[in-house]
């Protein structure tokens, strides 16, 4: 109850700076003819209809999928999304990201989030993102608040590591990183990993303390138009610590490994 | 220097009379500072040049040879443009283009110095559109700048241009509304002079370069600002990796590339947006369909080369033909023979080239970038061909396109081989002018204008300055009274009092701005010097003879002999991953406009911190390139500023308005690198 109350307050603060910035950072006034008002110096002065001589500041939008793929060991397959997007101006974006694992019907690894992001002073290419996430998936909901960084960092290094806190002291930690490794203009060979950590145990959603999981991967993509390359790659999925024995005890692998054939898509 | 004689008409008069080349001597004269009489004796000579037997370049016939490919030629002092949009093919996909009355690129405007043209252009578009005359000193209203000058022109109406031609040359027009030049909406504009053109020439042809996407413009910017490297496809690879460990070693190789890493940039980052998307065209036309001029072996051809693209520098030539450049960005230079030459977005050069053979020239253009090319040819008869060059090979960033060279990348003159009798040599000089760089601005010493203007040595130069002027101009400065006028034969060099002459100027700085790295600034050039004598990456060393900046002298004497008494100092800043451009760490949106006092003689230092060339084009006012000329200094509207450079240019304000201030290249303009400068 109270971490719906937490989740709808924040997205609804998220929603509003973002509303705010976005519509005094662009305007969209219709071009008229209009008598121009002359300043005492003579020089007119732009009437308020005119539109601006460059729009430097366009609110665009952004969606990318890095992992869109079904994952195979032979016996068992699954299917594994993991996107991102955006919507806004340089200065000021609303982000979602989502990811989840769907094996027989069954949702896991649901990780949905809204973020709002801006650029981190002094920094080239981070940008700090605050915002909600909510695990949606087919285990209980959870709704965490997230605080991250997400940029390039040095040497072409992809990295956005999060902090999540929730209801009851919980606190969860993500690091995402990939590389893109070019083999030639448009053959690419990229690895990827992304773990999670967590301060309390969430027995209801198969979850221990420490190092929980691991998904890493090497993907070997060739890129027809940046928008679109499909790839072929090894992943392992891993449980670890308390995680790995949850799952041992309740039947489930603690480390998988899978043959992966997937796209990744942007627009 | 070239032989002047053959460009002049005014020549075949003065011959017959005292059988030397007039202007040759003139300009031989110049240098012994004695030029009373043979500047007399050159007006003469253009006064009865009317009379001399001469054979001028002659539009009509000339291009009808060729019309097949070329936009037409509109002469008067009344034009109708209309501006639809249509459907063109030429990547094999059809794609929405603007044309002007039907042509792509748009007609050629035809004026004349002295008239006062009006021009009716109907818009047919379902948006808004616009007209800038490129490099037009006109009344700010009439510049065409939507938001700055007027509202723009609504669908379905006719905005009235309506203005007086007080210059001459060539120079173009280009919509200034979003990305319409990227799909047609350009065309040139050629302006006869009122006295002789002191350019003789049998033909004259216009070559308006352009780049062309089957992707629409705004896809192009969108992509950028998603995925900065879009169309980058020259990335370092494994397979680049392991061909250098192969040349340079392994060592080497990895130093490069964690140096490179470090900033999480490339240096094969040359064009943002190049051959991976465009095709190049030449007056409208495709490689493949050959847009051809002719002449009779022996003519004078003039090629009045106009750079229209959105986003592409080209390197020009013509394989056999050497070229001798007469005219940069409208205003006469000092003939200077070349094999190829730089022409950045927006910027114009005219050539003479005599090809005495009957045989066929390729005119070729590529793009720094390389990859694809644009194409013509020059040939005696129609339907001929020739040889196209293979393309050069794709030029990399080297750390001195990252201002990180440091004295390295310097040639010859070391600090150490400067003796301290040369630097008090130096006295009186205006150091200022140098910058505050240091050991770098050293290795352009003598490129300084300020030391070139009295390097001869002694201050009687001015009173000569004095001495040739026709009328004894006055010493007041014309503030905001009438425009100072192109120079040209007539013209005269506004001097400022001698006791105001010899004081230094008093400068004050207009704050450099400190920089930090940050969303908006990937870096900031730790070096900084004028690169005015480096023709520009992959031009170097390629055994051609390539103009540079520091080859351009006016023909005719600066107007305005005033000192700056500002100097305007504006970083060139941008965040290529971002794909965020501006002056000094601002997009157009977040910065204040730059203020110039009407009348006032102003420098502009631009120091580019990014590692790609910027050509900066400033509105309504001449910008004088500060390239070792002197008094003699190249008047232009658009300069190119390659990265890690940094170059002055003085300009006096001497028209009131609001005026656009911006980066050519279109994509990095709507990204924000542009400024309003308000001259009042």
């Amino acid at each position: 109850m109270r971490s719906r109350l937490a989740l709808q307050l924040v997205l609804a603060g998220v929603l509003l700076s973002f509303a705010v910035t976005t519509v005094s950072a662009q305007d969209a006034a219709p071009q008229v003819d209009a008598p121009t008002p002359t300043s005492p110096l003579d020089v007119p002065t732009p009437a308020p209809n005119w539109p601006k001589p460059v729009k430097d500041n366009r609110v665009l939008t952004f969606v990318t999928f890095d992992q869109l793929e079904g994952r195979t060991n032979g016996p068992n397959t699954s299917f594994r999304w993991d996107g991102e997007g955006w919507i806004g101006t340089d200065f000021n974006k609303f982000w979602f990201k989502s990811e989840g694992r769907v094996i027989n019907g069954v949702t896991s690894d649901g990780d949905q989030e809204f973020l709002y992001d801006r650029p981190i002073p002094h920094l080239r290419y981070f940008d700090w993102q605050a915002g909600a996430r909510v695990d949606i998936d087919s285990g209980p909901r959870r709704a965490w608040l997230a605080l991250g960084i997400q940029g390039l960092a040095r040497y072409f290094f992809n990295f956005a590591p999060t902090l999540y806190v929730r209801d009851g002291g919980h606190v969860a930690g993500r690091l995402e990183g990939y590389y893109d490794l070019y083999l030639t203009q448009r053959l690419i060979l990229q690895p990827q990993v992304e773990m999670n950590f967590y301060s309390k145990a969430d027995r209801a959603r198969g979850i221990g303390t420490g190092l929980s999981d691991l998904d890493g991967g090497v993907r070997l993509g060739y890129q027809f138009s940046r928008k679109f390359a499909p790839y072929i790659g090894y992943t392992y999925t891993g449980t670890f610590g308390q995680t790995a024995t949850f799952n041992r005890q309740g039947g489930q692998p603690t480390g998988e490994h899978r043959l992966v054939l997937g796209i990744w898509l942007w627009h | 220097m070239a032989n002047h004689s053959a460009y002049f008409p005014g020549t075949a008069t003065e011959s017959s009379e005292s059988g030397a080349p007039a202007i040759t001597r003139m300009c031989a004269q110049e240098r012994g500072h004695s030029l009373t009489v043979t500047r007399r004796r050159f007006v003469q000579g253009i006064a009865v040049a009317g009379l001399a037997a001469l054979v001028e370049g002659k539009f009509n016939q000339a291009a009808a040879q060729a019309i097949a490919q070329s936009p037409p030629i509109l002469t008067g002092t009344h034009f109708d443009l209309a501006i639809e949009a249509h459907h063109v093919d030429f990547t094999g996909r059809r794609r929405k283009a603007i044309k002007i009355n039907g042509s792509l690129p748009g007609p050629t405007l035809k004026w004349r110095e002295g008239d006062t043209v009006t021009v009716a252009v109907t818009n047919h578009l379902p948006e808004a559109t616009s007209i800038h005359w490129h490099g037009m000193r006109i009344p700010a209203e009439m510049d065409g700048v939507p938001g700055l000058s007027f509202a723009g022109i609504a669908p379905g109406k006719t905005f009235v241009y309506r203005f007086p031609v007080l210059q001459n040359g060539t120079y173009w027009y280009h919509s200034h509304s979003g990305s319409q030049e990227q799909i047609g909406l350009i065309g040139a504009l050629i302006i006869e002079p009122q006295a002789k053109d002191p350019i003789a020439y049998d033909r004259d042809y216009v070559v308006l370069l352009s780049d062309w996407s089957h992707t629409d413009p705004d896809t192009l910017y969108t992509n950028l600002k998603k995925q900065s490297d879009y169309y980058n496809y020259h990335k370092r690879t494994a397979g680049t990796f392991i061909d250098d460990v192969e040349t340079k070693g392994l060592r080497s190789t990895v130093t490069d590339r964690l140096a490179w890493g470090r900033t999480d940039m490339t240096p094969t980052d040359i064009a943002d947006v190049n051959s991976s998307t465009y095709i190049y065209l030449m007056n409208g036309n495709s490689p493949g369909a050959n847009w051809a001029a002719l002449f009779n072996p022996g003519e004078r051809v003039r090629l009045r080369f106009i750079n229209g693209s959105s986003m592409t520098i080209f390197d020009v030539r013509i394989p056999g033909l050497p070229m001798t450049v007469v005219q940069a960005d409208g205003n006469c230079v000092q003939p200077v023979t070349v094999d190829e030459f730089r022409i950045g977005v927006a910027e114009t050069y005219d050539v003479i080239v005599q090809p005495h053979e009957d045989k066929a020239y390729t005119i070729f253009a590529q793009p720094e970038a390389r990859g694809r090319y644009a194409r013509g040819t020059l040939a005696p008869r129609t339907g001929m061909t020739a040889e196209i060059p293979p393309i050069d090979p794709y030029p990399y960033r080297t750390m001195a396109d990252m201002g990180m060279a440091g004295m390295a990348h310097t040639k010859g003159m070391k600090m150490g081989g400067m003796s301290a009798d040369q630097m008090q040599g130096m006295n009186g000089m205006q150091m200022e002018g140098m910058g505050g760089n240091g050991m770098p601005a050293m290795k352009d010493m003598n490129q300084d204008m300020n030391m070139s203007e009295i390097k001869d040595g002694d201050m009687s130069a001015m009173s000569h300055m004095h001495m040739d002027q026709h009328t004894e101009p006055s010493n007041d400065p014309p503030v905001g009274k009438t425009p100072f006028p192109q120079p040209g034969p007539r013209t005269a060099r506004l001097m400022p009092p001698p006791s105001q002459m010899m004081a230094r100027p008093t400068q004050t700085l207009e704050g450099e701005v400190p920089l930090h790295l940050g969303p908006e600034v990937v870096m900031v050039a730790k070096n900084t010097s004028p690169r005015l004598r480096d023709p520009g990456d992959g031009l170097d060393g390629n055994g051609r003879r390539v103009l540079t900046y520091a080859d351009l002298r006016a023909l005719y004497r600066g107007v305005d002999g005033r000192q700056p008494t500002r100097e305007i100092i504006l970083h060139l800043t941008g965040n290529m991953e971002r794909f965020i451009w501006g002056f000094d760490g601002q997009k157009f949106s977040q910065a204040e406009p730059i203020h110039l006092k009407l009348g006032e003689r102003v420098r502009f230092v631009l120091i580019n911190d990014t590692m790609m060339e910027h050509p900066i084009h400033l509105h309504g006012l001449w910008s004088e390139l500060e390239n070792g000329s002197g008094e003699f200094a190249p008047y232009k509207h658009t300069i190119i500023v390659k990265p890690a450079e940094r170059v002055t240019y003085l300009v006096s304000a001497d028209t009131p308005g609001r005026w656009a201030f911006h980066c050519h290249l279109q994509y990095h303009m709507e990204a924000g690198m542009f400024r309003t400068v308000i001259v009042s």
